[in-house]
This record gives structure tokens, sequence and C-alpha cells, in this order.
């Protein structure tokens, strides 16, 4: 009697009109229904459908690709948390920092932002190096090795323009020392091969307040509009150009033959 | 596709015969140009927008100190004395020799920080990776591959030193004994 009642109530919430809107499908049970509910779920479905017994061995993928995805959330979820404390101006961007640790509850957070941000790198670094040991770069994979060189540039990318946010001495010294490489870039630096050659008559058209590095800083040298700029890049424009190119890189991975082993 | 239209009924036939009447036909050929002028149209304007995009990156005013100016009179600056006053608020080291009056940069030539003048040791040393400059700029220990740079000093009418930033003399290529390079006072 009463496993009864229990049986309708359940299939009462998963008969209802708004469980059968969200979940097209019901529960799977036979091997396509399970297929059917991974393509149907705008989640899953980016996932391969299927994988094969060997394929998640942990020794063989390591799973630092997953792992890397794992500390994104991570990051993502502590990043936007910051963004409640944090402004990005030269007044008050150091003292905020200071302040997120010693008078914010849960003072941990920025640490949980620093370590993860320090260890996704590592994930990514050590994911590359699984996949080119086990040769997963090969083709029909080729392409998707690409995606992933372009994933692990914004990583170092979103990695260094997080860097200056603090505002403090290593911080700006090292923002310096690294855009001061941007002068040497090929045509676009000021500094660079190729740069006197844009030029028309005597006027340099990539001068020191022209070049990529000026695009870079919005200015000749680390100060309140690199500040913002980075802030900007950080929290916005690189979070959702590296959120495309994971989705084409899990994508692919579904497309190029599944997730690691041979073919 | 073709079936649909295989089986007119009656009544919609006369209704179709008015219409293809009335309005001008579009032929092949002209709605072909008319949409070449359209993507063209379009594509004009994304790639409008992109230069735009790129421009908007460059602001016309910087909110940076002046890169031209005048430090005071000549006779304010002591010889054989690296005078920091101006190191913070106009990036510059001036340094009277008895051969005369120099601006230096602070900016380091190896990648960018900014060297301490230690009065006691009587050199430059930069805190980032150790090179060490000389009074006159010259380096001579850690990985600084050139000298300091100069800036161009002159006299103002009033006889006030006058700093252009925007003129750099480099060791190197022999442009300290260009004139700017070293104010004779």
């Amino acid at each position: 009697m009463a496993d009864n009642e229990r049986k309708s109530l359940g299939s009462r919430i998963t008969g209802s009109m708004i469980w059968t809107s969200i979940f097209r499908t019901p529960f799977p049970t036979t091997r396509s229904e399970r297929l059917k509910s991974i393509l149907n779920n705008v989640f899953l479905h980016l996932h391969p459908a299927k994988l094969s017994r060997h394929a998640v061995k942990l020794k063989y993928t390591w799973c630092m690709g997953g792992l890397s995805f794992y500390l994104f959330i991570v990051l993502t979820i502590s990043g936007i948390l910051l963004m409640f404390y944090y402004r990005p101006t030269v007044e008050y961007a150091y003292t905020d920092i200071v302040d997120l640790s010693e008078q914010v509850p849960m003072g941990i957070m920025r640490e949980i932002h620093r370590w993860t941000a320090h260890m996704m790198v590592i994930t990514v670094l050590l994911h590359m190096f699984r996949v080119f040991m086990t040769g997963s770069y090969k083709p029909p994979r080729e392409f998707n090795w690409v995606v992933g060189v372009l994933l692990l540039t914004l990583t170092l990318f979103l990695s260094f323009t997080g860097y200056l946010l603090p505002w403090d001495q290593l911080a700006i010294w090292a923002i310096t020392v690294g855009t001061n490489m941007a002068r040497a870039t090929p045509f676009l630096g000021h500094e660079g091969p190729g740069a006197a050659l844009l030029a028309i008559g005597d006027i340099n058209l990539v001068t020191m307040s022209s070049d990529v590095r000026f695009a870079l800083l919005g200015g000749r040298f680390v100060g309140e509009s690199a500040l913002l700029r980075f802030y900007v890049l950080h929290c916005v424009a690189l979070p959702f150009i590296i959120m495309i190119m994971m989705s084409v890189h899990f994508w692919r991975i579904r497309r190029d033959g599944n997730i690691s082993g041979p073919l | 596709m073709t079936d649909a239209s295989a089986t007119p009924t009656p009544s919609e036939a006369p209704a179709q015969e008015p219409q293809q009447d009335s309005a001008e036909p579009i032929e092949r050929k002209s709605f072909l140009s008319w949409l070449s002028v359209g993507w063209i149209a379009f594509a004009a304007a994304t790639g409008g927008f992109f230069t735009m995009m790129g421009r908007f990156m460059f602001p016309n005013v910087l909110f940076e100190p002046p890169q031209s100016f005048t430090i005071g009179f000549p006779d304010d600056f002591q010889i054989g004395v690296v005078d920091e006053r101006f190191k913070d608020s106009r990036g510059i080291w001036v340094v009277r020799s008895y051969d005369g009056l120099y601006a230096l940069s602070t900016v380091c030539t190896h990648l960018g920080c900014t060297p301490n003048w230690l009065i006691t040791d009587n050199k430059f040393k930069c805190p980032c990776h150790g090179s060490g400059f000389r009074k006159s700029g010259i380096n001579f220990e850690g990985p600084a591959p050139r000298p300091l740079e100069r800036y161009k000093v002159t006299l103002t009418e009033d006889g006030q030193v006058f700093v252009d930033k925007s003129v750099k003399f480099q060791y190197e290529k022999g442009q300290w004994d260009l004139p700017g390079a070293i104010l004779k006072v």
C-alpha cells in the first residue's frame, strides 16, 4: 500500500507537465534511449554519446582535460564572487585585495582563485603532454590539437592579465616586463622587425603610441588604463573567447573519433 | 517539392494567375546583382565596424604626464650630484657633471624596471635583475645590454632647462655627442 503510494508520487512527478517539458525522453532503460537522452541534453550533447571502456581508464587519460574544465568552472565561480568586492582603479585595487583576505567573510576566496589558476596552467600543460605521448594529436584529431594550443595560450593570457589586478609591486613590474616584450612584435611592435617599413615618408605608422603594446596597455606605460584594460580582458573578453573555443574543443572530441584511445 | 504544385485545385488556380500578372517578375539576373550589392554593402559595413573597433582602442587623449617640460635653472643642480627630484613625477634623473647637464631615463635597458640610485655605491642598480649603471648611464654589470638612454635637454629663452622626452639619445649609436644630448652649462 505504502509502496504503491510512493510509486504513484514518483510517477506523478515524472509524468507531470513540468517534468516532461524539461526532460523530453523518459528515464532511459535501453541503449537507444540512453543515446537519445544524451543527445537531447544541451550540456551532455557536446560530450560523446558513448565511451569505450578503454577510453576512460585513468592511467591512460590522466583526466587532465576534465580536471582543467573543472578548475575553469571553479575559477569562474570564485572569480564572479571576487568581482563583487574588487574595484579596478589605482586608488582601490590593492586595498580591495587586502580587504578580500582580511575583512570579507570566507577570506580564502581570493586564494582559491589564485591557486586554482596555478593548478589550471599545470593541468592544461599535463593534458597537452598526455595527448602528445599517446599520439592523440594525429589525424583526424589534428584540428582539435590546434584548438587545444589556442586554449593553452588563452589560459596563459588569462593568467597574465589576472597577475596585474592585485596592483602590488610584483604585479606592476611583472606586467611592465611582460608587455615590454610586445615592443618586439614583428610589424605590430614599434621596436619589432619590419615596424620601420610601415611608414609614409618620414612618418612612422608604428610608434610607441600606436603599436600593439599601446593597445594592450591603453597608454605608454603600465598605469590606470592598463589596469582597466587587463580587468576587462581578464573578466569578460578572454573568458568569452575561451568558452567558445572550449565548446569547439569538446564538440570536436565527439566528432573526431571519441575521447582518447586508438582509432 | 514538385508534387506539391502538381495538382492545383480549381479554386486555387485562378487566384495564382492575376498575382503573376500584377507583380513584376524579378529576373534571375537582376536579383543576383541586387543580392551582390546587398552583400558588398554588408561586407563594407562589417569591415568598417572592425576598423572602428581597432581605432577605438587608441584614445585621442592620454592622462599621462607630459613628455616635455622645464625642470628649473641650471644653477639649481649641483655638479657631481644625481638629482632624484624628477624620478617619480617625470621619469628622469638629472645629472650635472663638469662637462654639462644631462637627463637620464629611469627605464632599465634590460626589461624596463626602474633602477635605484645607490649614493654610497655611486651607481644605479636595478632591483629586478641586478643591472648596474655608472653615473654617466653606462652599464657595467648585470644583464642590461646597453647604457641608459638620455633625453634632449635645451635652454628656454628665460634660461631654464627644458627636457624633451620624445627625443632620446643612445650611447651605443654614438648619439651622446649630438647637440641636445648634453647641455653645456
